[in-house]
């Protein structure tokens, strides 16, 4: 602490005489070491001379969250000592039928293990996985595995929802910062969401829940861009939500829209899935990510002899797959890494869960009767002061999304137990969609 | 400067350079200069390959091959690409050579590929599954008919511009389909997934175990119709006569309008056909981006084939061999999708301008072919001099080889003029 106490000091010492470029003198003197570091843990007694990849992403490395497969992808090569050759990676691929279509081209190379990035792609890969049963396929965010029951298509993601919840925690001591400055700021936040698929409601959520961990009274409102990458939506969504009166900004789209017209408004930043600091240097605080590295060289094992990978796979904390970065150089404060690292530890540890169900309240709504409107969490059981207690996810995808599923259990929502791919879609009390065509 | 002079002296007119027809090439000719194209573009294509990932000259054609010809499987995808390009371009063909611009192929295969989706979706388990693939076919055809009829009875009776009629029912056919995959497929994701997955209702048969020989078939007999048609039917003259002039077709009592929504439907017929073979055939699923832009490409396979659809195969060949292998070297190199559109780039420019060298003559100015000549001069300056040494060196060089081997030569000479048979000659002067 004393050591910590003296770092401030110094940090006030150097505002005070280098005015003029003070705040990065200042900001070098913070820590911002919150950035999770991990080893990739490789089965070397196998052989993975005869393995061979194909990796499908929606589209290439300008968007960030196909970024982060490729990289993830390019890490895992080099730490197996695959060469180039072994591993296809072909951008651009569509939710369409040019996914199947990619599937057979590399099958026909000799791929025997197949990776597809987006959420369309599944009933494509599906359909591949049918057609060619001596490849393995596998599926980021897809949520049909376990229902299709096929020995070779498998669907994997990561408990995400706890990069999300430290990602809030930094966002809300960001925002609490603001206000000890200010008495004016808001307590309002604000999100833009791609679709309102259950992976963008836990993430929200999540952060939401993060957020409102450092400020109690926070809200937040969130609209949707009908599109995983739309760099003028996200741009004018990110607008519209200052408008709103939301004082700092988090996103799950995929494109600089949002961070970059964040940046020009002076509004604190949470990116996702990798940084935008190069682009946002001022209003940058931190970014959560999934780290598909351990879940790619699992993968490559389970081709060459290694364990076979089950319907399901979610990565966590513990082997790598989530990770939160470090934190912006200028726009995070001081005391915020030690905050969060301690909050890191209490995760860990299972001291404290992210949907915690005493932490959140939920309001259920019956549908009116008028046709178009099924009410508002009709699938939820609250108690007396709007905890909940009993929740029917739809696990298994329908056409209906018919609840099937009783997800809350030991005072909580338990995410990504019953399937890798989030199913928390419970509309809690605080957040207010701005929009919800999509 | 050029200009400046130019016009000092403007009556003797002296263009920068201008262009004469050249006469139709010789057929091995032309074959030769296609041949010489592909081997150009494809160093093109080496070469900046090279230059964005350097030392990759070798990979790039080891990649283009085990891209396109690794695997049976991946052979025949290069032929039913090959195949529902040469439809389209086949579809193309009736109408061009009509000269009526039809570039609406993108939207009247689509919206035939709609007709086919709606026949398998809701008719599905209704009937035998042969008669159903019989409906979807049926009704493909007609909505693509349909689709292509409408901007020829514009044509054909207020004279409207066909190029921009067509080229806009593509964007009203895209939207059509995007409304009617955004009402079936409720939850916003756009996607309507594979139809009849478990039943494969409406599925086209593998034929000998495998997927995409139906369709290529089809479009080999296609071809072969589509050549008879344009070459010997009554209608193929017909259409070909009032392409080159529409009085004339008059005069000799062609029904002008008949004939351009005859035609029309026809093009519209054959559109249909590719969007059942893509529904049916090979995608089993609809979107708005079905035909990814084969309705164009189809175009520029059709000029190139000169309207001739044996000629078009070698293009529509090419094309998809380029896009496939060049994926797979794109996946390789970590260049992206773009990669394989950048070499079917270079392909279609290096082609275009094959065709303009081989029909055209340039003439330059006189004061270009001075300069040329000057420059001419200047390496025979630099050069000269090397030529001349080297002359002296190989020349004694050469006149002592031929000291030894004319001795040789005289030998051999002899040996066959005994044998060859003298009875051969006049029969070769007949000739």
């Amino acid at each position: 602490m004393k050591a910590k106490f003296k770092l401030s000091l110094f940090a006030l010492v150097a505002v005070g005489a280098l005015s003029a470029c003070g705040q990065q003198a200042a900001a070098a003197a913070y820590n911002i070491k919150t950035g999770d570091s991990y080893e990739l843990k490789i089965n070397k007694s196998l052989d993975f001379s005869k393995v061979k990849v194909g990796l499908i992403c929606l589209h290439d490395t300008n968007s960030t969250y196909d970024k982060n497969f490729i990289d993830s992808m390019e890490e895992a090569r080099a730490a197996l000592g695959l060469t180039k050759e072994q591993v296809l990676i072909r951008t651009g691929i569509g939710e369409d039928n040019t996914c199947y279509d990619a599937c057979a081209e590399m099958v026909n190379a000799g791929c025997n293990v197949i990776f597809a990035d987006s959420f369309g792609h599944e009933d494509y890969m599906i359909q591949a996985a049918r057609q060619f049963p001596n490849v393995q396929f596998h599926h980021a965010t897809g949520t049909k595995a376990h229902t299709e029951k096929l020995a070779n298509y498998h669907n994997g993601f990561a408990s995400i929802y706890e990069g999300r919840y430290l990602a809030g925690v930094v966002a809300g001591l960001k925002l609490k910062d603001m206000k000890e400055k200010d008495a004016n700021v808001a307590s309002k936040v604000g999100y833009i969401g791609a679709f309102t698929y259950a992976e963008v409601i836990s993430g929200y959520t999540a952060w939401y829940l993060g957020v409102k961990s450092i400020v109690n009274d926070v809200t937040m409102d969130v609209t949707f861009t009908g599109s995983w990458y739309d760099e003028t939506a996200e741009k004018n969504g990110a607008l519209k939500l200052r408008e709103k009166g939301a004082v700092l900004i988090s996103q799950h789209a995929d494109s600089l829209g949002a961070p970059t017209a964040c940046e020009q408004n002076g509004i604190p930043n949470v990116s996702y899935n990798g940084s935008t600091e190069e682009s946002a240097p001022k209003t940058y605080l931190v970014n959560s990510r999934i780290n598909w590295a351990p879940y790619f060289v699992k993968m490559v094992e389970s081709v060459s002899g290694g364990e076979a990978m089950g319907y399901d796979i979610t990565g966590n904390r513990n082997d790598g797959s989530v990770l939160i970065s470090d934190l912006g150089k200028k726009a995070s404060t001081a005391e915020t890494a030690d905050y969060v690292n301690n909050v890191k530890k209490k995760l860990a540890d299972g001291s404290l869960k992210v949907f915690d169900t005493s932490k959140f309240t939920v309001t259920i709504t019956q549908p009116s009767g008028k046709e178009g409107d099924f009410g508002v969490n009709t699938a939820a059981k609250v108690d007396a002061n709007g905890h909940l207690t009993s929740y029917m996810a739809d696990v298994d995808t329908d056409a209906n999304y018919t609840p099937d599923t009783e997800v809350v259990a030991n005072g909580e929502f338990q995410e990504s137990k019953f399937r890798s791919a989030p199913y928390f879609d419970v509309k809690i009390d605080g957040i207010n969609l701005l929009d919800t065509q999509f | 400067m050029l200009a400046k002079k130019m016009k000092k002296n403007d009556i003797k007119r002296d263009p920068f350079i201008h262009l004469t027809r050249l006469p139709d090439p010789k057929a091995r000719h032309y074959w030769f200069s296609k041949l010489i194209s592909v081997v150009i573009a494809l160093l093109i294509c080496a070469l900046i390959t090279n230059a964005m990932a350097p030392g990759s000259f070798g990979d790039f054609f080891k990649y283009l091959g085990l891209g396109t010809f690794s695997s049976s499987l991946q052979t025949l995808r290069v032929f039913q690409d090959t195949a529902i390009l040469l439809l389209i371009a086949l579809a193309l063909t009736p109408a061009f050579k009509m000269k009526f611009w039809n570039i609406g192929a993108e939207g009247q295969v689509l919206i035939g590929a709609l007709g086919a989706t709606i026949a398998m979706k809701f008719l599905a388990g209704t009937m035998p599954n042969a008669l159903l693939i019989f409906v979807c076919l049926a009704l493909s055809i007609l909505f693509s008919i349909i689709w292509a009829v409408i901007p020829a009875i514009f044509k054909a009776f207020f004279n409207t511009n066909e190029t921009l009629f067509t080229l806009m029912m593509n964007y009203l056919a895209s939207g059509l389909v995007a409304y009617f995959v955004f009402v079936w497929v409720p939850n916003g994701s756009a996607v309507l997934g594979v139809i009849n997955p478990n039943t494969h209702d409406g599925w086209l048969p593998k034929l000998f175990g495998q997927d995409y020989l139906i369709n290529i078939i089809t479009v080999v007999i296609i071809t072969v119709l589509i050549f008879v048609y344009l070459k010997y039917s009554k209608h193929g003259y017909e259409l070909t006569v009032v392409g080159e002039s529409q009085n004339t077709a008059r005069y000799v009592g062609i029904n002008v309008k008949k004939t351009i929504i005859r035609t029309l439907i026809l093009s519209g017929a054959v559109c249909g056909l590719v969007g059942f073979l893509l529904v049916n055939g090979t995608s089993h699923t609809l979107n708005a981006d079905l035909v990814s832009g084969r309705g164009f490409t189809g175009i520029l396979v059709a000029w190139l084939g000169h309207f001739n659809p044996f000629e078009m195969i070698f293009t529509a060949f090419l094309v998809a061999f380029v896009t496939l292998g060049g994926s797979y070297a794109g996946d390789i190199f970590r260049f992206g999708t773009a990669y394989s559109k950048v070499l079917i780039g270079i392909f279609f420019f290096v082609f275009i301008a094959s065709e303009f060298f081989l029909r055209y003559k340039m003439n330059f100015s006189t004061e270009v072919q001075a300069f040329f000549k000057k420059i001419g001069d200047f390496f025979a300056k630099i050069f000269g001099p090397i030529g001349r040494f080297f002359k002296k060196i190989f020349t004694p060089v050469g006149r002592f080889f031929k000291k030894i081997f004319a001795p040789v030569g005289r030998f051999f000479k002899k040996l066959f003029k005994k044998k060859d048979s003298p009875k051969e000659e006049p029969v070769s002067k007949e000739e």
